[in-house]
């Protein structure tokens, strides 16, 4: 059950590169980071790729097949036809180390400045109580592998370079999201959200939902949402009035 | 790793996009879409004819609320230009700021970006972070006066029942038209009542709904509709268009309306 | 002093391994004010914790007021065949709570009860309903909370760093040295304390479900440095792997599917479980297949079903239907909750497991069985410390998590891991710093010894031999999957010890191409070097051990030895490169603990 494939592969680092053509055979049920073991194994032992658990749950094997961002782990071989030519290039938004490995530091960075969780008091018998009904909202955005591979397709930073100090991308929303929906938190980050965190540079696109391998509406369930509460505090005068109103 | 400053050359092949996929087919056939509704709905709104038959009144100019109209539904006062311009700025504004439309006309119009890994076909970006594209944090509004458009088209609909008699009566009947716009009314209801708006109105913005049983209830319907904005969006774009060609052709006695009973 | 010629970090404290055990234990040294660098060979939040899938064993009590820490104590002890060290299953038991709690504190969010708290699930092993979970992505839920809070502590992280040594002052531990992935550049860290949070050793066996990183480097730093390893031989092979398509194979199954109602079946449909009760726990196991499928809904009244006994149990018996004849088409057994639970139930209640399928083997769980079979999972051996410090036998090293040894004994039960990772991954963090306050001076390494260190990192690009590092590993893995498996005999132990001095010598000769700038082929001849030695300890303890007990299974002696080995860790030290091994009596249980298990049932 084995079929030839060519794969085009980028070689290089920040200097420059180029596509490599390395003929492989792939065996049944095979993904993209199996046939890139396989080239690693018996072509090219210094092919550089990051990978960790090859289960789509740690999200380290972020790359670009064909154009599109996905993780190599979770793609499989039999989308494609045999002897076809499958090109796979680093993800493009962050500085290429080498190979197909980049540096997605900037990632690490804008985590650092997300406002913190601050819970309210606990309850009078000394436990936290959350219920079902609020916690499943929250969990869809736990279910981030940080594969970044939203923050890759997403055009705001991935093709402007200038954007990238004012704006936290797609995965910070999540992470902001599932603060901000944290029934028991208390922290206000709609400040951050439209200053630091650049939530207006979004537009909605919806390339993040299109391409996370969890599945999570990225724009629906977060960022829009977020918006909504952005305005709530900034653009709605009806809110503002009643707040004057109610003293609140 | 380091934490080196980032760099202006990222590395990497720099084509414009490797997807060997049809990716620009989607924003074509938006382009090709939107369109033609404008065109069309332009030319509808400002003819200021054949846009009532009755009982039928095109949802273009519903509400009509010039005493000049072919049928008023609340004369405000006499007004000279096409009486469409005077609601049409609310459902108008609603689906220019509506968060699917957005998409749709970002991609397609605007190439930013065209499609997903498909390099942005503008060199400067700044999102909606000023005006005029600040303006798009007022779609809640349009919400607002969008739903009260809706609440006359589903009046309309009511009145497509009452059809005139030869002696100048009315009498309870049903036409295809009748149906039309019921279904132009459940359809634009669908696309207005699964807005991301009105999902944060109904529940959304509150972190703890298990405590509001109501409010959690209407954001969990809403939510299963706003899964479906984009098809609703399309459905009722499609569908409004339609109703007028329908009520335009009767009217111009292209075709002849289908009375059931 | 230090050699200035590579960069050069100081701190009181170093946490080797970002994964549970080593964040947790760097957030507790911060806390206490030491200045604490955490290291990591991968990205932060990519550790083998993300892996963990069922949930974290601990004594809340939320769904059965009849459990407490006795209980799971006594579980442990059970399922670990009692080779456990009990002082730390004790302080697991009791303390386990109090760190589920805490993760909430920091914004993990578990599935909750009707009354709104942490909901608990079954697991095998566990007499109640025990495990605080996520869905079946409760590693996933840790260690992003951990990494969230250790980031807003503003604790310094090193990522995609390969330790490669301690570093020594005298007798203790005072730092570390090894290579940046990102530019193969070297770096040395001084430190007062050490904590090693490596994790475990499966990439040494063919059919795993560990990552990449697992490659016993914990171990390996712990046994050069001097410390004593205990019980290497104590493996343990998880009973669902999923074991098709080949290129999968070993990629974890989560016991939480039979915790939640699934059940093993042989090709030809018998639940065949019944027929593999031991002794040990006939009398807690269910009897019949009604009384196994009342048990889900009513524990007081019913027994537990046999498919959740402990995962040695299980494994031994996978093994042997397949063996019979009796197995799926590729080799496993079938694990079928699509015909005993409702599609809803399993996509709401195993979301990865779901995906997974889908989309590695095309098969739709809430319609089909799925085809498992046994995977190398865990280590229960591995460094020897103090129960309530995680202090090794050498001064200033600590350790904690999977590296560590004695909590698990013979066999861990699921759960105990995420829960382990906690509780001694803090106290890691706390003893270390204590240490490290405690400490005058700031130790410093001998520079000749870096610049040894630096010379036999660098010589796979100055060797002429011409081996590839894949293939060694390749056939490192063979031999140890073949060999060193889940059923071992002395004959095939021989060969094992064998093939792996030769594997050595062709270590010796291996070649690496290219430059030191992240170059896997590099890393790999590296961390060959640990994966052997785990491989060598490892065969040393299975040859010795000549009983069958938990993770170890002898063809040869295929019954307890409760008298000799029962009674003793095997311990393993390291001289010049060479293994000495030794045996020395447990730890003696206090006679109120020991009571525990005159009860019976």
């Amino acid at each position: 059950m084995a079929s030839e494939f060519t794969m085009r592969v980028w070689r290089g680092d920040l200097s420059g590169g180029e596509f490599k053509d390395y003929r492989v055979e792939a065996q049944e049920g095979m993904v993209v980071l199996d046939v890139i073991h396989t080239i690693q194994a018996t072509q090219a032992p210094d092919l550089a790729v990051r990978w960790n658990c090859k289960a789509g749950k740690c999200g380290s094997c972020s790359a670009e097949i064909n154009g599109k961002p996905r993780l190599l782990c979770m793609t499989r071989m039999n989308l494609f036809e045999p002897g076809e030519t499958i090109t796979i290039s680093p993800i493009k938004t962050f500085p290429l180390l080498r190979d197909l490995v980049t540096d997605v530091s900037f990632n690490y960075e804008k985590a650092k400045k997300i406002p913190a969780l601050k819970l309210k008091a606990k309850e009078a018998d000394g436990t936290r109580r959350m219920y079902q009904d609020d916690v499943d909202r929250v969990q869809e955005f736990h279910k981030c592998i940080e594969c970044f591979l939203c923050q890759d397709v997403c055009h705001v930073i991935r093709d402007h370079e200038d954007n990238k100090p004012e704006f936290a991308g797609p995965r910070s929303f999540v992470r902001l999201a599932s603060l901000e929906m944290h029934p028991l938190d208390e922290e206000d980050r709609r400040e951050f959200l439209k200053g630091d965190a650049g939530l207006g540079y979004c537009n909605i696109t919806k390339c993040c939902t299109e391409v996370c391998p969890e599945g999570i509406h990225i724009t629906d369930n977060a960022i829009i949402p977020l918006k909504e509460r952005v305005v709530d505090a900034y653009y709605d005068p009806v809110v503002w009035l009643m707040n004057k109103l109610t003293g609140k | 790793m380091s934490d080196q400053a980032v760099a202006v050359n990222r590395g990497g092949p720099t084509d414009k996009t490797l997807r060997i996929d049809a990716w620009w087919v989607e924003p074509a056939v938006t382009v090709g879409m939107l369109s033609t509704f404008l065109i069309y709905t332009t030319w509808a709104a400002l003819v200021n004819e054949h846009y009532y038959v009755a009982p039928y009144l095109s949802p273009f100019y519903s509400p009509c609320l010039s005493t000049s109209c072919a049928h008023v539904t609340l004369g405000l006062f006499d007004w000279p230009l096409s009486p469409a311009i005077l609601i049409l700025w609310a459902p108008a504004g609603f689906r220019l700021t509506c968060y699917y439309y957005r998409k749709a006309y970002y991609r397609s119009f605007w190439m930013s970006p065209p499609a997903c890994a498909v390099r942005d076909g503008h060199a400067q970006y700044s999102g909606e972070t000023r005006f005029p594209l600040l303006m798009q944090n007022l779609h809640r509004y349009f919400f607002y006066a969008a739903t009260l458009v809706v609440l006359f088209l589903w009046w309309d609909a009511l009145l497509a029942f009452r059809f005139p008699t030869t002696d100048g009566g009315s009498e309870f009947g049903l036409g295809l038209g009748t149906l039309v716009l019921i279904a132009n009314a459940a359809f634009l209801s669908l696309y207005s009542f699964s807005c991301h708006s009105c999902r944060h109105l109904c529940g959304g913005g509150l972190d703890v709904l298990s405590q509001s049983p109501l409010r959690l209830k209407l954001w969990r319907q809403v939510s299963r509709l706003n899964e479906n904005h984009m098809l609703f969006a399309w459905i009722s774009l499609v569908g409004v268009m339609l109703t007028d060609v329908y009520v335009r052709f009767i009217s111009m006695g292209y075709i002849s309306d289908v009375r059931f009973f | 002093m230090a050699n200035d010629k590579y960069e050069t970090h100081e701190y009181d404290v170093i946490v080797i391994g970002a994964g549970g055990a080593g964040l947790r234990a760097a957030i507790e040294a911060s806390a206490a004010g030491v200045k604490t660098a955490l290291i990591c060979k991968s990205l932060l939040g990519k550790a083998h914790t993300v892996m963990a899938e069922g949930g974290i064993a601990a004594a809340l009590r939320n769904v059965y007021q009849e459990d407490n820490w006795k209980v799971h104590f006594r579980d442990t002890m059970r399922g670990g065949k009692m080779l456990n060290n009990w002082r730390m299953a004790q302080l697991h038991a009791q303390e386990a709570p109090d760190r589920v709690l805490e993760l909430e504190e920091w914004g993990a969010l578990f599935d909750r009860t009707k009354d709104g708290r942490i909901l608990q699930r079954d697991f095998g092993g566990h007499r109640y309903a025990r495990l605080a979970h996520v869905g079946d992505r409760t590693g996933l839920e840790m260690i992003r909370t951990l990494q969230q809070h250790a980031v807003h502590k503003g604790i310094d992280v090193y990522m995609e760093c390969n330790i490669q040594r301690l570093l020594k002052d005298g007798d203790r531990v005072c730092g570390a040295f090894g290579y940046w992935r990102e530019s193969g550049k070297f770096v040395t860290f001084k430190s007062k304390a050490t904590v090693l949070a490596t994790g475990g050793v499966g990439k040494a066996w063919k059919f795993t479900s560990n990552s990449w990183e697992y490659t016993g480097d914990g171990t390996t730093l712990a046994a050069d440095a001097g410390a004593d390893l205990i019980d290497m031989e104590m493996i343990q092979f998880h009973p669902t792997g999923m074991v098709w398509p080949n290129s999968v194979r070993g990629i974890l199954v989560t016991e939480g599917v039979r915790g939640d109602g699934g059940t093993l079946r042989n090709s030809e449909g018998e639940r065949f479980m019944f027929n593999y009760i031991t002794d040990y726990f006939r009398a807690e196991t269910a009897e019949t297949e009604e009384e196994a499928d009342a048990w889900y809904e009513d524990k007081t009244n019913n027994r537990r079903t046999p498919d959740l006994l402990p995962r040695d149990e299980v494994a031994r018996a996978i093994n042997a239907e397949v063996k019979a004849g009796r197995g799926s088409p590729h080799g496993g057994v079938l694990l079928d909750i699509a015909s005993r639970r409702s599609a809803e139930y399993i996509a709401r209640r195993l979301p990865s497991m779901h995906h997974q399928f889908k989309e590695l083997a095309d098969v739709d769980i809430t319609k089909e069985p799925m085809e498992v079979g046994p995977t190398c999972h865990y280590i229960m051996g591995g460094v020897r410390v103090e129960a309530d410090t995680a202090a090794t036998t050498v001064p200033g090293l600590y350790a904690a998590g999977e590296v560590a040894a004695g909590l698990h004994g013979a066999n861990r039960l699921g759960g105990n891991s995420l829960s382990d990772l906690l509780v001694f991954g803090r106290r890691a963090g706390l003893y270390a710093a204590q240490y490290a306050q405690d400490l005058e001076g700031h130790p410093s390494p001998a520079t000749d010894q870096i610049e040894q260190c630096a010379q036999e990192l660098l010589a796979p690009f100055n060797n002429d031999g011409g081996e590839n590092p894949y293939s060694v590993h390749m056939a490192l893995q063979d031999c140890m999957q073949n060999l060193v498996g889940i059923i071992r005999a002395e004959s095939e132990l021989k060969k094992a010890q064998t093939e792996i001095a030769s594997l050595k010598e062709r270590l010796a000769r291996v070649t690496v191409e290219g430059h030191r700038q992240y170059n896997p082929g590099w890393n790999l001849a590296l961390d060959l070097q640990s994966l052997l030695t785990v491989a060598e300890a490892t065969t040393m303890g299975a040859l010795e051990r000549k009983e069958s007990r938990g993770g170890h299974t002898r063809e040869d002696h295929p019954g307890p030895d409760p008298d000799k080995y029962g009674k003793i860790n095997l311990v393993l030290r390291r001289k010049d490169g060479e293994f000495s091994l030794s045996a020395e009596p447990l730890p003696e249980m206090p006679d109120d603990l020991k009571e525990l298990f005159e009860e019976g049932r």
